[in-house]
């Protein structure tokens, strides 16, 4: 894959083409599993949606749900973002073009995979591991050799420091590896069916340890990464207190691994773990808001860029839904709020303001950013339309939260009330009919929320269609420690 | 209780290379200068 790996000129470019690739998927993806997103939605509004029809049951299309925003929209927002920083900040081409191509169709192999294999109904029905042990497989391949081309492009760096952002992009990558190997270890009975090689509430300890660490390592503390370059470049000002990032990237790959049992408050699970989960739950409250406040102090002398600038209020807006989101998990964690809130629709609530507020939005401020430089471009097509995306959105996740909150708290609420003789005040069904129309500002929420990634795919599709794409010169002669 | 002598020994290993790889930061100075080095990525392209 070398002819394309040097200019017209012989100087060396990087490799943008596998970003430019992750890019456009990217914006694709989120579309596709918003999409699906606002088809469950309707479906538990109105379950007649289901259309008696198996493969388009909301039980199946949950995980297909799950899985398309988490790997496919953000997992390919995190490769595009990744291999681009990793790049610019060694000032080196990645370490290997045929294995950065295997990631990019690996991946995209994965997720069609599980765009056929949810629906049919195979499941390990491990949550966003729900994926069957062969599609496992291919995963921990494009992991490894992701893993391979990271690590190396970081080898061969010219620049002696290892920027901060990719300090968290390979804790993720570690970390990922790490979760996805150990989870995802199955006793296989055949080509679409396989027993977890862990059983009961040891299996949910597993799981629990998996689905928190994917939380704190794949949606955050990748994202972080993305966060720590985007924007600083946007905002055309450094990061507030680079030792505030060195020091909070530490104690937070070390706190998040602790926090997993508080998805397990009040089962089987041992008190003694589950309160281990609570007090590290709580601790991770300051390096996750060190991080808030250092993105957000970053535009400290240039807050007037926000009135202007629509990506910026992405990426900033980004992280109030990040603190906010890290100031109610760690609220939620504590047992006596988990009683009320477990298994009600306020946890789904609370993944949402992270999931839309944080991780999507950093994501689209960050790719609004590297769209039109991917194509020589200064901006992208429509800067207007940016600005509408930014308010839909920010509508939209307004909406989807404030409506599980009170949906959720109500569910908890009803469930526990209980008659002066000790009896239940309500029957189960009672709590889903008034929940009703709750279900319906969520729907709105989440239609508002996808209309918005219809516009970034159009404007997307525009400032492809209008640019060009120009190889970029590799700096030379930079001394390595300046 | 049985998958904490998985996740136990597994966890600690971790730390060891967690601490590790912070030392190797330390030692080949990656925490040097950290002041100019935020500046740095406003200047790559």
């Amino acid at each position: 894959m070398a002819f394309h790996d040097k200019a017209s000129t012989g100087a060396a470019v990087y490799n943008d083409k596998v970003v430019r690739q992750f890019a456009l998927a990217t914006v694709f993806w989120g579309v596709v599993g918003m999409l699906v997103g606002v088809i469950i939605a309707a479906q538990l509004t109105w379950p007649a949606l289901n259309l008696g029809i198996e493969w388009l049951s909301y039980g199946r299309l949950r995980p297909l749900h799950t899985n398309a925003v988490i790997f496919a929209f953000g997992g390919c927002g995190l490769f595009a973002a990744s291999y681009y920083v990793v790049q610019r900040t060694s000032q080196v081409r990645l370490f290997s073009d045929g294995l950065a191509a295997f990631t990019f169709w690996g991946w995209q192999l994965v997720i069609v995979l599980a765009a056929i294999t949810l629906p049919m109904g195979m499941t390990q029905g491990k949550e966003y591991a729900e994926l069957e042990w062969p599609i496992d497989i291919l995963i921990a391949l494009v992991w490894v050799a992701y893993a391979i081309v990271f690590f190396g492009t970081i080898g061969l760096r010219k620049v002696r420091h290892i920027y901060v952002a990719n300090w968290f992009f390979g804790a993720f990558i570690l970390a990922v590896a790490l979760l996805h190997i150990v989870n995802s270890a199955a006793l296989p009975v055949s080509l679409g069916k396989s027993y977890s090689a862990y059983a009961g509430v040891q299996d949910a300890m597993v799981q629990w340890w998996y689905g928190h660490n994917a939380v704190g390592f794949f949606l955050t503390a990748g994202f972080l990464g993305m966060m720590y370059y985007f924007i600083p470049k946007q905002a055309e000002r450094p990061v507030y207190s680079y030792r505030l990032s060195i020091v909070h990237f530490w104690a937070l790959i070390f706190t998040y691994m602790w926090a997993g049992p508080h998805h397990l408050h009040y089962t089987a699970l041992p008190d003694w773990a589950q309160s281990v989960g609570m007090v590290f739950s709580l601790i991770l409250l300051a390096p996750s808001w060190g991080g808030m406040i250092n993105g957000i102090m970053t535009l400290s002398g240039a807050w007037h860029k926000l009135r202007d600038d629509p990506i910026l209020r992405f990426l900033i807006v980004s992280l109030s839904f990040y603190g906010m989101s890290t100031f109610e998990g760690p609220m939620m964690s504590i047992k006596t709020v988990n009683a009320l809130s477990h298994y009600t629709d306020w946890t789904v609530g609370h993944v949402h303001s992270g999931a839309l507020g944080w991780v999507g939005l950093v994501t689209m401020g960050s790719m609004y950013y590297l769209i039109p430089r991917l194509y020589g471009q200064k901006k992208m097509y429509s800067v207007p339309a940016i600005e509408l995306h930014f308010w839909i959105s920010t509508i939209g996740i307004v909406l989807y939260i404030a409506a599980m909150w009170i949906a959720g708290v109500m569910q908890g609420l009803m469930w526990r009330a209980v008659n002066p003789d000790g009896s239940l005040t309500y029957t189960f069904v009672e709590s889903v009919k008034a929940t009703f129309p709750f279900y319906v500002i969520r729907l709105a929420g989440g239609v508002l929320y996808l209309g918005g990634m219809c516009v970034m795919l159009w404007n997307t599709v525009m400032t492809a269609r209008s640019g060009r794409v120009d190889p970029v010169q590799i700096p030379t002669a930079q001394a390595a420690h300046a | 209780m049985d998958v904490l002598y998985l996740l136990i020994p597994l966890s600690v290993l971790i730390v060891f290379g967690v601490i590790g790889v912070f030392w190797w930061a330390l030692q080949s100075g990656q925490f040097d200068h950290v002041d100019r080095e935020g500046e740095r990525i406003l200047h790559d392209e």
